[in-house]
């Protein structure tokens, strides 16, 4: 039985990879080029080598963290479309955090403290669609996507009038807290954005994965996600659940905020993580909500977004983009197709 | 003459399931056959096979002598095959007549048509007896006259072979008699009617010949004359049972409990509807340790707001107290710690969570008691799985399997057993056997008597009158929102119950 929940959530991705091959082949040719030279250059310049490879573990971090937010959401029965504007919030509020912080205190005692801030910039962001559903009913996909262009402009704003440094449209740099990149303590990695954030990143996954399948909460959670009037009858609040898994889902995006702040350029810039809340909507359906998943599919994504760079010699760096959609197409509309498809082969074989 | 439907070894698994192992099914034209077994027999399967949902694996499917083996739904349609299926498939806010014409629009060019529609349904309800305003809204149908729609939309589409799955569950007796005239009228144009059901009253009354189904395979083919509900029972279950109505004058305790202080208390009871409308109208009523008070009524007459309302689930004013405890300001968690326990109406929606292991849906309700500082115990949920799973014999008995996987019968057992681990005074026992076989039925009558034997109060709320008569001390009719009698069990005849319970007595 296991085997079987083992290939039926590993064919869909893999379906899906195979058909994004294909119409990937169909496009470089149509480019001129030659598919073959195209994907080995994508695997060279990503997985191939240090530097490509520090660009994925960089990009991956990040939309771990909003796979997971989004993820988090969904096993509650619900759709944070805000990831985009809450990686943001958190990343401006760590930026400010830190800008407040005196020189010389240890990164390592500074950890918590930018974690909370992260944590509260999206959790507030996360919060406000939340309370509005628990007491009005208000619809989380409109208020979240309504949201993402308020607070990206508010964070513009207070960005550009009261915090950036001349001449930049970036706050100070953070005098303490820093986080060590990885070429720091393997030197091949050299140039890569790739930081210790990835620690966290696991780290979350892992909560994620513990809260969800071991806690009471997380029972009661992956309910009201499921049936939420027999939640109800199980004593459940779930205008409770509610508004607490949409206020911690924006907080696991705002802490993904900390991988640019904290890891990578040591202050927040307008538009630092464009595209990984939505990407994260993509990372947690072909992650299929679950943390192991999650962590895969984001490897892949940002193996997709790295690997669009690397060839743009030869062909348009949106061929990724579109291979990157068909990944998604396919997945979201593979799963149901491709586990019936099994189950009449596994008949068949039967008989 | 060929026969309307011959159905001859079929095989049909799903997964590790064997739901049919080789059935046999033969109907003749123009009867009305009543397809008999418990839950998890592979009746609804069988019909799902021969309206073209599902393929078989093997066997031969013939209609009107035609091999129609592997077609597919709108083949059967087409053939005059047509399924009314136990859940209502009606759009809620569209009329009677736009239902019925939902797939087979009449238009006027690119208009639709609705008053030649209207007509239709109109000439259709006078050939046949099945009457509903055709302009009315499907929201604003009673259970009975919807399902009036939903076999006018099968006929509709020209069937000529009907399939009804368990139509009479929801209804009330006057509405189960005005199907049967239905039925025969169809019959008497030379319709032909499988009916599937649990109920071995109606088979006696309304069908022609009765085929038993047990664990995938056709048992019996019986004609009408000769049967009996016992007989019948026994092919079902293999082995004889102490049916429900047995018991209709025996095994009661009026007065016994009555005398002692009550469980549960509720005064003055109001429950407010969407219209501004009492749902619930100032019901008073008390229910005694080592008391059943049975509920009877036609579905849609507060109930169920009523039930709700005791458990938590709903606003409601005036007072509810157990034990003298005001269980107003707590809410369903706590009222559930005070001793409260409810078996809801709809398994599917309350009572489980169709996706969670049979393990996780037994402890669901007391998640609280099953943790260690913030987990789930795993090891004492499987522990209390596994005896739950064995006294309750509920199959397949691996507590990993979800819920959704299970028969009818099987899943109302998860609850029952659930419900009954808890440490409670007073049990809401809401439809606790609707939509369940014999034998889980027998299973359950028996642990609510032993519930009550040990001293608990317990409210039955059930649409089922031999159930109430079966189970209750004392019983109530529920009307419009009230409660138009309140009987000993001894004063309570069927006939009087069923005069209270369509407001006769009440208009009166």
């Amino acid at each position: 039985m296991n085997r079987r929940t083992l290939e039926e959530s590993l064919l869909p991705p893999v379906v899906a990879l195979l058909l994004a091959a294909v119409v990937g082949d169909v496009l470089i040719l149509s480019f001129g080029q030659s598919p073959g030279a195209v994907y080995r250059l994508l695997l060279e310049g990503t997985w191939g080598n240090a530097y490509g490879f520090g660009q994925v573990l960089y990009k991956a971090t990040t939309l771990t963290f909003t796979g997971l937010a989004v993820g988090l959401g969904l096993r509650a029965g619900l759709f944070n479309i805000g990831a985009e504007s809450q990686v943001a919030a958190g990343g401006f509020v760590a930026a400010v955090a830190g800008m407040l912080l005196p020189a010389g205190i240890p990164a390592l005692l500074c950890l918590p403290l930018f974690v909370l801030a992260a944590a509260l910039g999206g959790g507030i962001v996360g919060a406000v669609p939340g309370v509005l559903k628990a007491k009005f009913g208000a619809h989380e996909v409109i208020v979240t996507i309504m949201l993402n262009f308020i607070v990206l402009a508010l964070l513009n704003y207070l960005t550009s009038a009261k915090v950036h440094v001349p001449d930049t449209l970036h706050t100070p740099e953070l005098k303490s807290g820093a986080l060590f990149r990885l070429s720091d303590v393997i030197p091949a990695f050299h140039g890569s954005a790739a930081n210790a954030t990835i620690l966290l990143a696991v780290i979350a996954a892992a909560v994620f994965g513990w809260y969800l399948f071991r806690t009471r909460r997380g029972f009661e959670l992956r309910a009201v996600g499921l049936q939420p009037r027999a939640a109800e009858n199980a004593g459940v609040h779930v205008g409770g659940v509610v508004w607490r898994a949409l206020t911690v889902s924006g907080a696991i995006a705002g802490i993904g905020g900390l991988n640019y702040v904290l890891g990578y350029k040591h202050y927040y810039e307008e538009g630092f993580a464009s595209g990984a809340g939505y990407l994260g909507i993509a990372v947690a359906l072909v992650g299929r909500n679950h943390p192991l998943g999650i962590v895969v599919a984001a490897l892949l994504f940002a193996t997709l977004s790295q690997g669009g760079l690397v060839v743009n010699a030869l062909v348009p760096k949106q061929m990724i983009d579109v291979l990157q959609a068909v990944v998604i197409l396919a997945v979201a509309t593979s799963v149901p197709e491709v586990r019936r498809m099994l189950r009449t082969s596994r008949r068949t074989a039967a008989t | 003459m060929s026969d309307a439907i011959r159905l001859a070894g079929i095989e049909k698994s799903f997964g590790a399931v064997r739901a049919n192992r080789g059935a046999d099914l033969q109907v003749a034209r123009g009867e009305v056959h009543a397809l008999v077994g418990e839950n998890g027999a592979g009746k609804s399967t069988l019909m799902r096979i021969l309206s073209g949902l599902y393929p078989a694996d093997a066997g031969i499917i013939e209609v009107d002598g035609r091999d129609v083996t592997g077609w597919s739904t709108s083949d059967a349609i087409a053939a005059g095959v047509g399924m009314v299926h136990q859940h209502f498939m009606l759009v809620p806010t569209l009329t009677v007549a736009e239902n019925v014409m939902l797939g087979s629009e009449i238009t006027k060019g690119p208009v639709l048509d609705r008053a030649a529609a209207e007509q239709r349904v109109r000439d259709l309800g006078a050939r046949t007896g099945l009457v509903v305003a055709p302009d009315r809204l499907v929201a604003d149908l009673s259970v009975g006259e919807a399902q009036r729609v939903e076999i006018l939309k099968t006929l509709y589409r020209g069937a000529r072979i009907l399939i009804l799955d368990e139509p009479t569950a929801v209804l009330s007796p006057p509405e189960v008699q005005e199907l049967w005239n239905v039925l025969r009228a169809l019959r008497a144009e030379g319709g032909t009617v499988v009916l599937i059901t649990h109920k071995l009253d109606e088979v006696i009354e309304v069908s022609d010949t009765i085929t038993v189904m047990r664990q995938g395979a056709t048992v019996a083919r019986i004609p009408r004359e000769g049967a009996t509900p016992q007989s019948i029972a026994r092919a079902m279950v293999g082995r004889d049972v102490v049916l429900a109505r047995d018991f209709e004058f025996s095994g009661t305790s009026a007065g016994r409990g009555v005398a002692s202080t009550p469980l549960l208390n509720v005064q003055n009871l109001l429950v407010s509807g969407a219209r501004r409308t009492a749902v619930v109208d100032r019901v008073n009523f008390s229910v005694a340790p080592g008391e059943i008070l049975g509920v009877a009524g036609v579905e849609g007459n507060g109930q169920t707001e009523l039930i709700e309302a005791i458990a938590g689930l709903r606003e409601a004013e005036g007072s509810i107290s157990l034990g003298g405890l005001d269980l107003r300001p707590l809410d369903v968690r706590h009222r559930g710690d005070a001793g409260l326990s409810h078996i809801p109406e709809d398994r599917h929606e309350r009572g489980l969570v169709l996706d969670y292991s049979i393990a996780d849906n037994l402890i669901l309700g007391q998640q609280h008691r099953f943790t260690s500082g913030v987990t789930i115990d795993v090891a004492r949920v499987l522990a209390h799985a596994e005896e739950r799973i064995r006294a309750y014999d509920i199959r397949p008995a691996d507590p990993a399997t979800p819920a959704r996987s299970l028969s009818g019968g099987n899943q109302q057992k998860i609850v029952v057993a659930r419900e009954m681990a808890r440490d409670f005074k007073v049990l809401l026992a809401s439809q606790p056997t609707r939509g369940v076989d014999v034998g889980a039925i027998e299973l359950i009558h028996a642990r609510l008597r032993e519930a009550r034997d040990q001293g608990k109060a317990i409210l039955l709320v059930s649409a089922d009158l031999a159930e109430v008569l079966a189970l209750a001390d004392r019983v109530a009719v529920m009307y419009g929102g009230r409660f138009v009698a309140l009987l000993l069990r001894a004063e309570a005849t069927p006939e009087l119950l069923g005069q209270f319970m369509t407001g006769a007595e009440h208009a009166a």
